[in-house]
């Protein structure tokens, strides 16, 4: 007889996830609060901020697109239950980013942000990718993806590698002169986009059935 | 007769150090340890920089950012990319002993000796805005003397149009020339007016003491009606031009930095709009002066279409 131990695993990630956004919040009160002079977020808390929250959702979606080739390489499959939570984190994030940057630079002025995305790339692609993790994350049930049936959720959920692409564009589009930190994103967002490619053609595994709902070993 | 009387901290060219030691500045250093009159200067710190004996000749009519922010929140990417990267690694950085070369096309070429400058120039402190391309901004008090009184001890000649500033550019000191992300060393240039207009100031201090190393110790330009990346740090030398001289910006990303970088709020850079800017320890952001409020300078410009030369 075995004792079924509840597992850690997805609290753990929760707990990393939320990392950033703790100290966010934590330098936020201190600010508005109790400290005033805290430098916690830098000198210039805003861009402090946006950059922190959109840090935080690339290497959330990263990580996400990460799980498929963890297990394919090393077997563990409990990696799997991670993936949902992982890429709602990366909405979440990129939820926060966009919706801070609407409010600290273009006021709540839905007209500017128009007039930003026609005129600066960066912005566009910033958008694009977070345009493309919405209907991610409206499939992302269990629910959801029996109404879509296997096939099309997984094609669909491939946009996932379309809004890394795009909010890699949007980093490298932001920095001044060349910097190598966007690119070391892009690098492994490439990575991980060969292993899934060449793995599958090797791949046991003939059901190809998604297996973000259900733990498997 | 014109007569020039040189200014006290004036260098003739036998006094200057030997090439050879003044590259290889650590021999000096260590030589001259035990007798050095000024301490060594740590990137941490700033309280204990030496003062500069200063009278204040111009106000900004708004409170100052405070030192921890402008000797914390720095762009000189030869410590690093992050903002708060200069504080933490300029410690490397040796401001002491120092020279300056100022040459090219002029009447009296001179090695400026830093320290001896330091001791015996007319310091002014200036409180002066100061706005960076990114789209924040400052205001500081600074110590300076204006750059006309160099420019006019060196007499320049007739055919010297602009001024070209260089950077230290050694890899000993400064681990982020290890980056590409700009040509090595930095350069910076001026047209000749810009240079000898009274606002432009060669700086050595700040809140009333010597610069802090992630600040462009010991001796910078402070050029406050530009983007701050045209205020160059750490000068190694100066030389007088005939022709507009390349600037490391410019030079990385021709479209988005110019040469003339004047702040001008309906000038948008390429990715983002310059109509506004955020004050440090402000949260909303406040429009944009054009020239960054100094109108004075607009002389300068008379004629240019400001978009064409930006």
């Amino acid at each position: 007889m075995r004792l079924a131990i509840p597992s850690l695993l997805k609290p753990a990630a929760h707990a990393v996830m939320a990392i950033p956004l703790v100290l966010l919040a934590w330098g936020w009160g201190e600010l508005l609060f109790w400290n005033p002079a805290s430098r916690a977020l830098s000198a210039e808390p805003v861009a402090y901020t946006h950059n922190a929250l959109g840090l935080a959702a690339l290497r959330a979606l990263l990580l996400s697109l990460a799980c498929t080739p963890v297990r394919r390489l090393t077997g563990w499959g409990r990696v799997m239950t991670l993936r949902r939570l992982l890429g709602l984190w990366a909405f979440a994030y990129a939820a926060l980013h966009l919706a801070f940057y609407l409010w600290a630079e273009l006021d709540l002025n839905v007209a500017e942000l128009a007039a930003e995305v026609a005129k600066r790339p960066f912005i566009l692609a910033g958008l694009m990718a977070f345009l493309a993790l919405v209907p991610l994350a409206l499939t992302s049930t269990a629910g959801a993806i029996r109404r879509l049936g296997a096939r099309r959720w997984q094609a669909l959920h491939r946009l996932a590698y379309l809004a890394g692409g795009a909010a890699v564009v949007h980093f490298i589009l932001r920095v001044k002169g060349f910097q190598w930190e966007p690119w070391v994103y892009l690098a492994i967002l490439v990575a991980l986009l060969l292993l899934r490619l060449t793995s599958r053609g090797s791949a046991s595994r003939a059901r190809g059935r998604p297996s973000g709902a259900r733990a498997t070993g | 007769m014109v007569y020039h009387p040189r200014p006290s901290w004036w260098l003739p060219e036998r006094e200057a150090t030997p090439e050879p030691l003044y590259l290889n500045r650590r021999a000096i250093v260590g030589s001259l340890a035990l007798a050095a009159a000024v301490p060594a200067v740590a990137a941490t710190g700033v309280d204990r920089l030496a003062k500069l004996a200063h009278r204040r000749t111009r106000e900004a009519g708004e409170p100052p950012t405070p030192l921890a922010d402008v000797a914390g929140y720095n762009n000189f990417y030869e410590f690093g990319l992050d903002k708060a990267d200069p504080a933490r690694r300029a410690g490397s950085l040796r401001p002491s002993p120092w020279t300056v070369a100022i040459g090219g096309l002029v009447k009296k070429p001179l090695i400026l000796d830093v320290d001896r400058f330091i001791a015996r120039a007319p310091w002014e402190e200036r409180v002066y805005r100061f706005r960076c391309v990114e789209g924040w901004s400052m205001v500081i008090p600074w110590v300076g003397v204006p750059f006309s009184s160099l420019i006019q001890a060196v007499e320049p000649l007739g055919h010297a149009r602009y001024v070209a500033f260089r950077t230290l550019g050694d890899p000993e000191q400064m681990p982020g020339l290890r980056s590409p992300v700009l040509d090595w060393p930095y350069r910076e240039g001026l047209r000749i007016d810009e240079a000898m207009h009274d606002l432009t100031l060669l700086a050595a201090g700040l809140y009333g003491r010597r610069l802090p190393n992630q600040n462009g110790a010991p001796l910078r330009l402070v050029v406050p009606w530009k983007y701050g990346f045209k205020s160059i740090k750490s000068i190694v030398s100066i030389d007088f031009v005939a022709t507009q001289p390349p600037t490391s910006w410019n030079v990385a990303s021709p479209r988005e930095y110019g040469f003339y970088s004047n702040v001008n709020p309906e000038v948008d850079h390429p990715r983002w709009s310059q109509a506004r800017e955020r004050r440090i320890g402000e949260f909303r952001r406040r429009p944009t002066l054009l020239f960054n409020g100094y109108p004075e300078v607009a002389g300068l410009y008379a004629g240019m279409d400001l978009r064409r030369f930006f």
